[in-house]
C-alpha cells in the first residue's frame, strides 16, 4: 500500500511562492483567489490494516516529514 | 578549553570557523558527522547545506550520529553555536524554538548585513555594547525566522533575542537574526560572524563574538 502525503505551510504563514505563482496566473488572465504551494510525499508500506497504517503515517509526519511549527499535512492511501 | 566544528556532508563554512578559532589560539578540531565524538567545551554547527537541504534545511542533520549525545551535551551547560545552516539544525533539533522559512522575496541573499546587539548578556555577546551595530554578512535562502505569538512573547520576556537586523532582509518576524535558548548556552544566528573576523576580509566585528565565548569558557 502507498501513503500519499501532502504537506503545506500553515494558513497563518505567508507563502511567498504561492503569492508569486498567483501573480503569474493573474497575468495569464485567470481569476484566482489564492495559491498555496506545498510538497507531495509518497511512502510505500507493507499491506496492513488501514487504522494501523494511519497511526504510522501520522507518527512519521510528526516526527520527521513535517515541521509542526510551520507546516500541516493531509494524507490518503492507495491500496 | 576545546572547541569542535562538526562537518556534515554539505557543510561549507566549517573551515572558516575553524580558522577563526585557530587564529584565536583555541585548541580546535573538526568532528566528522558519522562517528566523531563531542568531547569539547564549545561545539559549532557550521553553515552550508547539510545533506543537500533535503526535506527541510537541517531536517536530516538531526539524525547524524555525532548529534546523538547533543541534548546531554547541552544540559551539561556546554556552549553550542549554530551559524546559518547550523541555526536551522538547532531549530529542527528543538534546542532552539521556531523555524526558518524561505526568504520573503524568494531570493538567496548574499550581502553585508548590519545587526543590532539586543542582548549582550550572553557568553558570545558579552564584549559588545547593548544596541551596538555590527556587520556580519548573510548568505541564505531560508533565513526568514518564524515563531508563533506565544513563542515570541516568551522570547521577549526571557531576553532570548540576541541579534536583530537593522534592515530586515528576509521577512523575519520582529527582525530577528539570532536567538539563544533559555539556558543561555545554545545560540543560533543566520548571519556569519566568522566571515567578519579579519580586517583582511574587510571587517572584524565578529572577532569579539568568538572571543566572548572563549573567555567565558576559560572562566
Amino acid at each position: 500500500m502507498k501513503a500519499l502525503i501532502d504537506v503545506t505551510l500553515k494558513e497563518s504563514i505567508l507563502d511567498p511562492q504561492g503569492a508569486a505563482v498567483k501573480e503569474g496566473l493573474l497575468k495569464l488572465g485567470y481569476h484566482v483567489e489564492g495559491v498555496r504551494i506545498g510538497k507531495h510525499i509518497e511512502v510505500e508500506l507493507k499491506d496492513m490494516d488501514i487504522m494501523e497504517a494511519e497511526g504510522i503515517i501520522k507518527d512519521m509526519c510528526e516526527k520527521l516529514l513535517i515541521n509542526p511549527v510551520i507546516e500541516t499535512y493531509t494524507f490518503r492511501f492507495e491500496v | 578549553m576545546k572547541a569542535g566544528v562538526v562537518v556534515f556532508p554539505g557543510s561549507n563554512c566549517d573551515k572558516d570557523v575553524f580558522d577563526v578559532l585557530k587564529a584565536l589560539d583555541v585548541d580546535v578540531k573538526y568532528i566528522w558527522h558519522d562517528g566523531g565524538k563531542i568531547d569539547v567545551d564549545l561545539l559549532v554547527l557550521p553553515g552550508g547545506f547539510s545533506y543537500g537541504d533535503y526535506l527541510r534545511c537541517g531536517a536530516i542533520a538531526r539524525f547524524a550520529k555525532v548529534l546523538e549525545g547533543i541534548y546531554e551535551f547541552s544540559e551539561r551547560g556546554n556552549l553550542i553555536l549554530g551559524i546559518c545552516n547550523g541555526f536551522q539544525i538547532l531549530t529542527e533539533l528543538k534546542l532552539l524554538p521556531g523555524a526558518l522559512l524561505r526568504n520573503k522575496n524568494l531570493k538567496f541573499i548574499c550581502s553585508d548585513c548590519q545587526l543590532i546587539v539586543e542582548n549582550n548578556n550572553t557568553p558570545f555577546t558579552r564584549f559588545y555594547e547593548k544596541g551596538e551595530v555590527v556587520n556580519f554578512p548573510i548568505a541564505h535562502g531560508e533565513g526568514n525566522y518564524f515563531i508563533d505569538d506565544e513563542g515570541l512573547k516568551r522570547l521577549k520576556e526571557k531576553g532570548q533575542i540576541v541579534f536583530k537586523y537593522k534592515n530586515n532582509p528576509n521577512g523575519s518576524i520582529e527582525d530577528i537574526a539570532g536567538i539563544i535558548n533559555e539556558g543561555g548556552n545554545v545560540l543560533g544566528l543566520m548571519p556569519h560572524p566568522e566571515r567578519s573576523s579579519s580586517k583582511l576580509l574587510g571587517c572584524d566585528d565578529g572577532l569579539k563574538f568568538f572571543k566572548g565565548a572563549i573567555e567565558f569558557l576559560k572562566g
